[in-house]
């Protein structure tokens, strides 16, 4: 059954309001509902937060197509890309072709339900000989499982090709977080941890670096197997397309797109035991003004990358999977940009 | 983005970071690493100490040190000074000649490299032909005669090494001027020693090693006496008067010769053996000195008998029927003699007898009855026993600093009073700014305090935890082990004694409160010492308390050592540090921090299992917190299981290293079935090849976890005054931090003053930080309302500090090994961060709250973190924001003794040791510089007009920091700027790029 009803465009209101909404116009008060939108680019979205209504509400053009079923009977996979145009999709060149295409049935659940452990990102602003790939160590327990080693990798420089050291990985650990993502191989060299470059370090310190960053590990690699290689042209297709209106240009392909939010989303929180209590995750101090500026203009950058779901915009999605997964209370963006602030001055 | 979020320098900023800060390698303290050399100058009353890394370092009076770097790195085989001049020549063992001179620049004195010169044979001839082996400056200071292993000796004119060659000697000259029936040797004979006539300088004495020793006039160029000794030859020294000279040989010898103007081939004097009659080892050296009364001394070195004490390192010392040998811990490499150098003295009288050994350096006053040794005030040997740990604390009230001297003047009763006798050049460096202490701890269970004031770190009182303990070995019992009628007459002598008979003993931290005077010392076996200094001797029961950190975990057995048996009853104790409390952790494990408040009398102290508090005053253990986390079994079992594994590894390694040797070997000896063994060796490297390609050198990448060993590990221990609870009441607190970065918050209660011993200290937990990153918490500060670090105890009673800011509000600093974090109290939420290793791939090593005066204004100064990190960068870190101010790097990575034995001072400054014995002096200030800054007066500036530009221009670059201040510290200044500016090219450019966007 369809219904049709009219929405302020520039202001589109909260979620909430339109979920109540949306159950005031179908008169289904106490029903659970998925609710969900085609994109431009014919993908079936979920709405189920502020951004990706937002998001949907900008979209409109002028008409939103809304789909809303009954929660106990959606079909969960519906979502995503490529669903309802048959579509060659970026993302099966992506992945390793036998991570998720031979079982398109399994029954997942809803993107705020479970969490990611991998992705690519910054496609859009790397090289295509590079990859970088994002492990979220967060809250499994699932071992990293990998090892680097030393070695070296031949170069192209002004006076030719020269040999220069470098850190490879040497091993993934069957089972392990690394392995199972199929993003990165043995022999693939690490250029990158975390947007800094690893060129000149030793292999202790790269080590060190990266365990430092395990909570929110962002490894670029070249991979040995340069065949799987996203193709850039593919770029216009799929969700991922719309990276391409980033504001970052891709002849800075060093500097890490997604740096900020990696960051943010990375910020561990210490946990404290005040008088032998609940443990409780410490919150972060109120800013202080001189942080005000800079903390808008992050949130503008949020809103310029934020474009669908994959691969370059983990952003709405893991505010949900962090407000849900973790017992504590959600600090406020705010602060935590003034934290990035503090963090980012020192690169 | 980036542009935004790193903000431009601030200009203001920026100068003022000039003005606070800046690095200098400044002194190395302590006696040089693998010494090779010595020298000595009676004119300028200067000492010379060659390495075998080719460093040359110049010593005087107190304060008065140069030193200098041989570019090649090579041993300093010998040192001579020209005579009456500010210059000597270096020997290294690539057969190089280097001078020196000390050149007055902008006030102060510097060791400049002038020239170098390699002694060079006719083409074809063998090297041989031009080793030199002896060397002679001679007293018309612009000549050296070089005797070679050929025989020849060859003249080279100074400065510039010109090569006389008209004036060579060549053994065949000498050959042919003495009877024909002497000539049969003449192969291999290398010239072993040449020495100056002391009244006629056209006369020199040459010595060749089979035994013939030759007078030789320069003038008429012909030998005018020979004679011919039946050893061989090992050294040779004229009498005062030059009627004599005395000869030293291989077989123990010594022997008198006559110079005397009637007999051509005079015959021997005396030939005695003085530890004869059974075989003895070589006399290498050998002094003939003269007295008032008639009897000579005679000193040498070796000569022992060969079969009993051919391993002893001995210097003998005769002077009429007194004959001691002095026996020294380590290898002697040289001796010098100081006697009357004015030429116009009858007699030499020696006053000194100093002796390089390998490993210290120890001065004989040969005047006083009993020949006592001089206390040295420098190139002491810190590493007497091996240095565990070291504390430095700044500015020493007079009081205890006298208390302390005096204790040590008790001490070295058995010194002899005699000035330092090596004392040329002036020191005019300004009087140090203030009294530093240097503690360190040593294997041996000393603790041995040195004046690190000034230049010359300087033993001021040695004491020992020893006496508190049962041990098996007698304290007494290696000590002139010898009787009174013992032969040889030996006296062990210095202080270098690197035999720990109880590892356990070994000090692993120390805390001294420089206000009240105790001292806390905690060792490897879990032991913790309370001391108060007292300034009589006293004897007394140390009171005993076990401290059991694992008390609530069940079922683990400890099998690493045991604990220290205590003494049972009063034990003696000699004025100085007393211990009257000694706690024994249980396990026995290595305490790894330690703290003591003296205002509330309270220490508190952590191993790898837990932690406890006690009260001293009143001699109870206020609690323990165990740390351990169930499933650690390493710290449980103590060191065994990780030595096992250390054991393996290196099986394993020298498995590979005889592998590799056993197929070099192969790889030589084929001689028969060469094709074959070359087969075979081809497979096996290739064997070992692919092994290697197997195996390569990785590293794994995990997340820590709660369950990784040593979690436990107590890292730091922190007394604070500050809100713990609540904002309105501040309360006592204890603050520790774990391996697995956990901080632990106590809150204390101690009684007031007036009720002190009735009421018992409470502790009751408050808070517990576990830090997500795990990293090691190394660190924990709290900073008052105006965000400066709290005093230490008692600083605010003696009025060396504003008292704390109690109005504002507390924040807490927690310094991981990655990251630092400010929290605000009492309610703890996080404020400010600021990742290492994440971005940099270092670690936090050591980290100390400094204090950084400008050198433009008196009155401005701030507080900022020195932190070192495992690359050996220093950094330096603004509190209370957490910005990198400014980085250095100042050690290398590899050197991972130097990294961690290096101790900040409070006032930017810095020691770590680049050898077992060496501290290198560092300072982060410009305020606050400790540098040798000396002068060395010629009394007659002479022809010194040839100097060659060039040459001085070379060696003041490769002149090192140590010596020359000024000079290098503009350069420094000059290459700040640089960097500076390149920093602003590169934001620049940054900008630019980012601006594209």
């Amino acid at each position: 059954e369809f219904r049709r009803f009219s929405l302020e465009r520039s202001k589109p209101g909260k979620f909430e309001e339109f979920y109540g909404l949306l159950q005031h116009v179908h008169k289904i008060p106490n029903v659970d509902v998925l609710v969900g939108y085609t994109d431009i680019h014919g993908d079936l979205l979920p709405i189920n937060n502020d951004d990706n209504y937002h998001k949907a509400v900008s979209t409109a053009n002028p008409l939103l197509r809304i789909f809303i079923q009954r929660k106990e009977d959606a079909d969960y996979s519906a979502f995503g890309t490529d669903t309802m145009t048959r579509k060659k999709n970026v993302l099966s060149n992506v992945l390793r072709p036998d991570n998720h295409k031979k079982k398109p049935h399994i029954v997942i659940s809803m993107p705020q339900d479970f969490r990611p452990v991998s992705s690519i990102i910054d496609v859009d602003i790397l090289p295509e000989t590079h990859r970088r790939v994002r492990l979220y160590k967060y809250g499994t327990d699932k071992p990293l499982g990998f090892y680097i080693r030393d070695g070296s990798s031949v170069r192209v420089t002004p006076h030719g090709l020269e040999k220069v050291p470098g850190i490879f990985i040497s091993r993934l650990v069957p089972g392990g977080l690394a392995q199972s993502t199929g993003l990165l191989a043995v022999n693939d060299e690490v250029l990158e941890v975390n947007g800094i470059e690893v060129s000149g370090k030793s292999l202790d310190q790269v080590t060190d670096m990266m365990i430092a960053n395990s909570r929110n590990l962002i490894i670029t690699v070249r991979p040995a197997n340069q065949r799987n290689n996203v193709v850039r042209n593919s770029r216009t297709s799929g969700s991922s397309g719309q990276s391409t209106e980033s504001s970052l240009p891709s002849s800075t392909p060093n500097i890490l797109g997604n740096l900020l939010q990696g960051e943010e989303e990375s910020d561990e929180e210490d946990i404290i035991i005040e008088d032998s209590g609940e443990p409780r995750q410490i919150p972060k101090a109120a800013p202080t003004s001189e942080s005000i500026e800079s903390l808008s203009q992050i949130e503008l950058l949020h809103e310029s990358t934020q474009n669908g779901f994959l691969p370059s915009s983990e952003m709405n999605l893991n505010h949900s999977a962090g407000s849900i997964s973790m017992e504590y209370e959600v600090p406020e963006p705010g602060p935590k940009s003034l934290e990035e602030d503090g963090t980012i001055i020192t690169l | 983005m980036r542009r935004f979020l790193r903000p431009g320098h601030d200009p203001v900023r920026e100068r003022l970071k000039r003005d606070l800060f800046q690095f200098n390698k400044t002194v190395e303290h302590g006696f040089p690493h693998q010494p090779s050399a010595v020298g000595y100058s009676p004119f300028l009353r200067l000492m010379a100490i060659g390495t075998r890394s080719g460093a040359i370092k110049l010593y005087g009076a107190p304060g008065v040190e140069f030193m200098g770097l041989h570019e090649e790195n090579n041993t300093v085989m010998q040192i001579h000074f020209i005579p009456d001049q500010c210059q000597l020549v270096t020997l290294l063992d690539d057969n190089s000649l280097h001078l020196w001179s000390l050149k007055q620049h902008g006030g102060t004195s510097e060791l400049l490299e002038e020239h170098r010169f390699t002694l060079k044979g006719p083409p074809g001839s063998p090297p041989s032909a031009t080793q030199v082996t002896a060397v002679l400056s001679h007293s018309s200071r612009d000549v050296l005669y070089l005797g070679t292993e050929s025989g020849n000796i060859f003249v080279v004119e100074l400065p510039l090494f010109r090569v006389l060659e008209d004036r060579t000697i060549t053994l065949e000259a000498v050959l042919q001027r003495i009877p024909e029936d002497n000539c049969n040797r003449r192969s291999c004979e290398l010239v072993e020693a040449l020495r100056e006539h002391p009244k006629n300088p056209d006369q020199i004495l040459i010595g060749y090693s089979r035994g013939l020793i030759v007078l030789w006039d320069l003038q008429n160029n012909k030998a005018t006496h020979h004679f011919l000794g039946s050893q061989q030859l090992e050294n040779l020294y004229w009498q005062r008067d030059g009627s004599k000279f005395i000869s030293c040989h291989y077989d123990g010898s010594y022997t008198q010769w006559p110079v005397s103007s009637d007999s051509r081939q005079p015959e021997p004097l005396e030939n005695t053996v003085p530890y004869g009659p059974f075989p003895c080892k070589a006399i290498s050296k050998i002094y003939w000195q003269t007295t008032k009364n008639g009897l000579p001394y005679i000193i040498f070195q070796g000569g022992m008998p060969r079969a009993s004490y051919g391993d002893r390192h001995s210097i003998s010392v005769i002077h009429g029927s007194q004959q001691t040998a002095f026996d020294f811990t380590s290898r002697v490499i040289d001796f010098f003699i100081i006697f009357s150098s004015d030429p116009a003295a009858e007699f030499d009288d020696p006053s000194a007898l100093v002796v390089l050994a390998e490993e210290e350096l120890v001065v004989i006053d040969l005047k006083s009855a009993g020949w006592p040794a001089v206390h040295p005030p420098y190139l002491a040997s810190l590493h007497c026993s091996a240095i565990t740990c070291s504390h430095h604390v700044s500015n020493i009230p007079l009081k205890l600093w006298e208390r302390i001297i005096s204790a040590g003047s008790k001490q070295n009763i058995h010194y002899s009073s005699m000035p330092w006798p090596i004392d040329g050049g002036t020191n005019i460096a300004p009087d140090p700014p203030q009294r530093d202490l240097l503690l360190t701890g040593h294997e041996d269970g000393t603790v041995r305090f040195w004046d690190a004031s000034g230049v010359c770190l300087h033993l001021l009182y040695k004491l020992s935890t020893v006496r508190v303990f049962l041990t098996d070995a007698d304290p007494n019992d290696n000590m002139n082990t010898l009787g009174e009628d013992e032969w040889p007459p030996l006296r062990k002598v210095g202080t270098f004694d690197p035999y720990s008979d109880d590892p356990r003993l070994g000090i692993q931290k120390i805390y001294l409160c420089k206000y009240s005077g105790y001292l806390a010392v905690a060792g490897t076996a879990g032991q913790v010492l309370v001391m108060e200094l007292n300034d009589e001797d006293a004897e007394h029961v140390v009171d005993h308390a076990e401290a059991d950190l694992l008390q609530d975990q069940e079922g683990y057995r400890w099998k690493g050592h045991e604990k220290l048996k205590t003494r049972d009853g009063p034990v003696r104790f000699e004025a100085g540090f007393q211990p009257f409390v000694l706690v024994q952790c249980q396990p026995p494990a290595v305490v790894t921090s330690l703290a003591l408040h003296s205002e509330w009398k309270l220490v508190a102290f952590g191993t790898s299992h837990g932690f406890g508090l006690f009260d001293h005053q009143q001699k109870r253990l206020v609690f323990v917190k165990c740390t351990l986390h169930p499933s650690d079994q390493l710290a449980l079992e103590g060191p065994l299981s990780r030595v096992k594994s250390l054991k393996k590894s290196l099986r394993q390694s020298f498995r590979r290293i005889r592998r590799s040797r056993v197929s070099s070997r192969k790889r030589r000896g084929g001689s028969g079935n060469a094709s074959e063994v070359q087969e075979a060796n081809a497979k096996f490297d290739q064997d070992a090849l692919q092994e290697m390609e197997l195996a390569p050198v990785q590293r794994k990448i995990e997340a820590r976890s709660a369950e990784d060993s040593f979690t436990g590990f107590v890292r730091t221990l922190y007394f604070a005054d500050t809100f713990l609870r609540d904002s309105s009441r501040h309360c006592p607190s204890l603050w520790a931090g774990t391996n697995g970065g956990t901080v632990y918050a106590f809150c204390l209660r101690v009684p007031p003053a007036e009720r002190r011993m009735d009421e018992p200290v409470r502790a009751e937990q408050a808070k517990e930080i576990q830090l997500m990153h795990r990293a090691p918490v190394v660190g924990i500060l709290v900073l008052d309302g105006r965000s400066t670090p709290l005093p230490e105890p008692l600083e605010v009673a003696h009025d060396l500090s504003k008292s704390p800011d109690m109005q504002g509000s507390h924040q807490l600093l927690v310094v991981s090994e990655e990251q630092f974090k400010v929290f605000t109290l009492p309610k703890v939420s996080s404020k400010l961060k600021l990742k290492l290793t994440a971005l940099e791939g270092c670690r936090v090593r050591k980290v100390t709250v400094a204090t950084f005066g400008s050198c433009k204004t008196d009155d401005y100064s701030e507080n900022d973190l020195a932190v070192l990190t495992n690359l050996g960068d220093i950094q330096i870190i603004s509190l209370p924001f957490l910005k990198l101010q400014i980085r250095y790097p100042c050690i290398r990575k590899e050197d991972v003794s130097g990294i961690a034995s290096c101790v900040f001072t409070k006032c930017g400054q810095g020691f770590y040791l680049i050898s077992p014995s060496e501290f290198e002096r560092f300072s982060l200030s410009t305020k606050w510089l400790v540098e040798p800054r000396c002068i060395v007066d010629v009394p007659e500036v002479t022809s010194n007009n040839h100097v060659h530009k060039s040459g001085t221009e070379n060696a003041a670059r490769k002149s090192s920091p140590g010596d020359c201040g000024e000079d290098e510290r503009k350069s420094g200044r000059l290459m700040e700027h640089a960097l500076l500016n390149d920093e602003k090219v590169l934001k620049e450019i940054q900008s630019t790029l980012e601006g594209g966007r």
